[in-house]
């Protein structure tokens, strides 16, 4: 009798369990912990997870798979699916199940090799059988868990460089800005002193004296006569 | 011709011209409700309500909220208002020996502003985070050699596991400092810069900013509220938490968190509203802003609590349906029974009867006990709730990244506006020191805070960084705002005397101070917060401050350690809380020397206490 103690399946937080539709089975994980005596025994769970009833059809199914697994791993073509013995099986569809091997009589397959056999072809017997590791439990048969993809950046990373420039391009635009429009102060303030001086100039202008006579670079201008240079007495 | 002066400029200046302002009175009452509203809102106010007793909390709240918010609030509003200027320089115009209050107030927004962007920084750590699928904080990692997941998160939760050692990478002892966490540094520097990017130049940025970040919240909460109100368990969450069990109000307990809870909630004795008033022209109606404000406050504290309940319910009720399962599932294993023969509706007929036909069986599956009401006990506040219970609920809800990214860019906004607020308490008082020349820019100055802030936050990054935050937000954050809000009454009644200042209220709402505000400011407030202080500082002192620590060595894990903290960390304890409320007898004391030094120089006068009124004489309406 292989033995094969059952492994508790890897727990999943999500429990849910999703109606049967027969066009796309989709099976939610579900969460197992079971130990058993050390034999061999499958678990599946059915109606809310097969889209199928079990049946003797599908036992046979289930030998021959068993039978192609321990063909390929042991490269005997020997194993017939009437090795298969299938004991014990209850309405929950969990049974025992044997490998006998005929090349040496009524001997059994040790059950390491019958698990390291399915441990290999775990990924058909699944999908023979639409099932997943969860919901298609070999007790004492722990699954490898897949690690889960990552990609080479960190989406995060990929993220919040997005998020930085566009902080780094809101901070220039508003500094720039800021600095034009300090440039901008600075200028119209020059003008408005330049438009002062020239209030002046046009204010002697119109009182009459030319401010070319001022201009120190012709002419001579006499030191005595030259009082302040920017004012002339209010009339 | 005289030509002393130009022609087309006016006698004097306007002082208003140099003074920044608002550009609508909308901009400046949103700024003051998005200071006011902030993640204690949503993770302190409901806690509060569930643990006393549900709708009875209210009374307490409430009455606070009469007797302590509205007043100490429309104080504020009206100081800054009258005095237009930021809190270090209206409290030494008020009175020179009051100069510590705005000090102290200065320095709280300094120590809470360091803090509070770092939790901004864990929020924006979880947002950059939400665009993945699965969610990472939904699904634990494998270990070494790939045989199962990774001890730790398998011990506790995968949401545990990304907060305690993804996010903090924490250490199990406050004494163990740990390294910088490299992808919390970046996040401090993008918040940094979002803060530098809002406050660049005062009010004038943050004034166009607070349209978003003020109103987004609520639109988030709104929708929270009407998914939350969809999902299944969503009413025993909210009837867990409305149900009014009106003994708790014998507790004094439950007045204590309602007035610290309404005096916090409220951002007072920060100067940031101070700061936010003195933009305002002086005749502005501060009495109506204050009371819109709190009001805004409180209301959306209960509309916040409905959407964060009806999640809870909904995480309370999917915990219990999953605890269910999990012993359904374990009785068939163990009787072969066939599927869906026991459901969750018939689970406790069947519990009876195989305890009475198999008692030994049942007792070996050893079955948890599943109790709804034990799943909605689980309160939890403050970053516990957000980062862990609530990503917890996210998972279970169909179209996770979604809801996630939401939650948290409405995080980001609530905790963006009241740094705004926390900045301006530091920026304001800054620009009108005689040391600041007035040729630095504004941008620079601003600059300058947000690097010096960030460089010292650093220290919040380390491993052992979250336990520290919990440090100054309960010692920096707390007693000093009691002492400096204690002061700011009783100086603004006693000192500068209230009725003139009832005669500046009225000169700048147009309406005489009614009896409400007399009485509560000159009596109940100061009377109310001296209280307050005095039954915080006793439970406080009551035992050795204490902590809880993550230790996954702990015999107990996934329960937290609890530990003392060392002597060393304790006098930094009592440094925060002691530092800002110091300034105030000092600065007295150091005027007060002033004085009697000067007093020996016969052409000392004495400093003139001036109203509001002379202040703002120059002030004229732009159509006179």
């Amino acid at each position: 009798m292989i033995s094969s103690a059952p492994h508790p399946a890897t727990p999943s937080s999500d429990s849910r369990s999703k109606p049967c539709h027969l066009s796309a089975c989709h099976f939610t994980a579900f969460q197992r912990r079971y130990l058993r005596e050390p034999q061999t025994h499958l678990h599946l769970q059915l109606s809310s997870w097969l889209c199928y009833a079990w049946d003797t059809n599908e036992e046979y199914l289930f030998k021959a798979m068993v039978a192609f697994t321990m063909r390929r791993y042991s490269s005997k073509t020997t194993t017939q699916i009437s090795n298969v013995l299938l004991c014990n099986v209850t309405d929950r569809v969990s049974f025992w199940f044997v490998v006998t091997d005929s090349t040496k009589n009524t001997t059994t397959v040790p059950g390491s090799e019958v698990e390291a056999a399915i441990r290999m072809n775990r990924n058909r017997i699944n999908n023979a059988f639409l099932l997943s590791d969860k919901t298609l439990q070999f007790l004492k048969i722990p699954s490898t868990l897949a690690p889960p993809v990552e990609p080479s950046t960190p989406v995060w990373l990929i993220v919040f460089g997005v998020v930085l420039c566009l902080i780094v391009a809101g901070i220039v635009f508003l500094v720039v800005a800021g600095i034009q429009q300090r440039k901008k102060k600075n200028k119209e303030s020059t003008e408005r002193e330049n438009l002062e001086d020239k209030g002046e100039v046009t204010i002697t202008i119109e009182n009459g004296i030319p401010c070319e006579t001022l201009d120190l670079k012709a002419g001579h201008i006499n030191g005595v006569f030259s009082a302040d240079d920017e004012r002339f007495t209010s009339l | 011709m005289s030509k002393d002066l130009p022609i087309d400029m006016p006698p004097e200046a306007p002082k208003e011209d140099s003074r920044p302002k608002w550009d609508n009175k909308f901009q400046y009452i949103l700024s003051c409700i998005g200071f006011a509203v902030g993640l204690g809102n949503v993770w302190r106010f409901p806690y509060l309500c569930q643990i006393h007793g549900g709708g009875a909390f209210l009374i307490p709240y409430f009455i606070a909220l009469i007797f302590e918010g509205i007043p100490l609030l429309h104080l504020e509003l009206a100081l800054g208002q009258c005095l237009r200027k930021g809190s270090i320089s209206a409290w030494s115009a008020i009175s020179p020996y009051l100069g510590g209050v705005g000090v102290g107030s200065w320095m709280v927004s300094v120590l809470v502003s360091l803090y509070y962007n770092t939790v901004l920084t864990w929020v924006m750590w979880y947002f950059i985070n939400s665009f993945q699928e699965p969610l990472p904080w939904s699904v634990c990692p494998l270990n070494e050699n790939r045989t199962g997941l990774n001890e730790e998160c398998y011990e506790s939760t995968a949401v545990n596991y990304f907060w305690y050692r993804k996010t903090l990478n924490i250490t199990p002892d406050i004494t163990e400092s740990g390294t910088l966490q490299w992808w919390l540094v970046l996040c401090l520097a993008a918040c940094w810069a979002i803060v530098y990017l809002c406050t660049i130049r005062g009010i004038e940025t943050t004034g166009k900013a607070i349209y978003v970040t003020a109103i987004f919240p609520y639109l988030v909460l709104t929708i929270f509220l009407i998914h939350g109100l969809t999902l299944p368990g969503a009413t025993e969450g909210l009837a867990y938490l409305f149900t009014p069990d009106l003994n708790v109000l014998k507790n004094p307990r439950v007045w204590l968190d309602a007035a610290t809870q309404i005096f916090f909630s409220l951002s007072l004795a920060f100067g940031g509203l101070i700061a936010f008033s003195s933009y305002n022209p002086p005749k502005n109606d501060c009495e109506k802003d204050a009371v819109t404000v709190a009001i805004v406050n409180s209301l959306t504290s209960l509309y916040a609590s409905i959407p964060v309940f009806s999640v809870l319910g909904f995480k309370a009720t999917t915990g219990y349906w999953d605890c269910l399962d999990r012993n359904i599932i374990s009785i068939i294993n163990e009787f072969d029974l066939p599927e869906q023969s026991i459901m969750r509706e018939n689970y406790t007929d069947w519990i009876t009867f195989l305890n009475s036909s198999y008692p030994e069986k049942i007792a070996g599956l050893k079955l948890k006990s599943c109790d709804l009401q034990e799943f909605l006990d689980q309160s939890v506040s403050g970053s516990g709730l957000a980062f862990i219970v609530f990503t917890q609920a996210i998972i279970l809800m169909p179209g996770s990244q979604a809801w996630a990214i939401l939650f948290f860019t409405m995080l980001f906004s609530l905790g963006l506006s009241s740094m705004f607020g926390n900045i301006e308490g530091v920026f304001t008082p800054l620009l009108e020191l005689q040391i600041i020349s007035k040729s630095i820019p504004k941008e620079l100055l601003s600059g300058i805070i947000c690097l010096v802030s960030f460089l010292i936050a650093l220290c919040f990054t380390l491993s052992s960084g979250s336990y520290w935050i919990d440090i100054f937000d309960r010692y920096a954050g707390s007693v000093p705002l009691l002492v400096i809000a204690f002061f700011e009454v009783t100086g603004v009644v006693y000192v500068y005397k209230i009725k003139r200042f009832s005669e500046d209220v009225k000169w700048m709402t147009g309406r005489k101070l009614n009896l409400y505000w007399q009485i509560t400011w000159r009596f109940i407030s100061p009377l109310l917060l001296l209280v307050v202080f005095v039954a915080f500082v006793a439970l406080q002192i009551q035992k050795p401050p204490t902590y809880t620590a993550w230790n996954p060595k702990h015999e107990d894990f996934p329960m937290k350690e609890e530990k003392a903290y060392p002597p060393w960390v304790q006098a930094i304890c009592v440094l925060l809380a002691v530092l800002p409320c110091i300034f105030v007898p000092l600065v007295a004391l150091f005027q007060l020397v002033k004085k009697m030094w000067r007093s020996k120089d016969l052409s000392f006068l004495s400093p003139e206490v001036f109203s509001c009124q002379e202040v703002n004489r120059n002030f004229s309406h732009p159509k006179k």
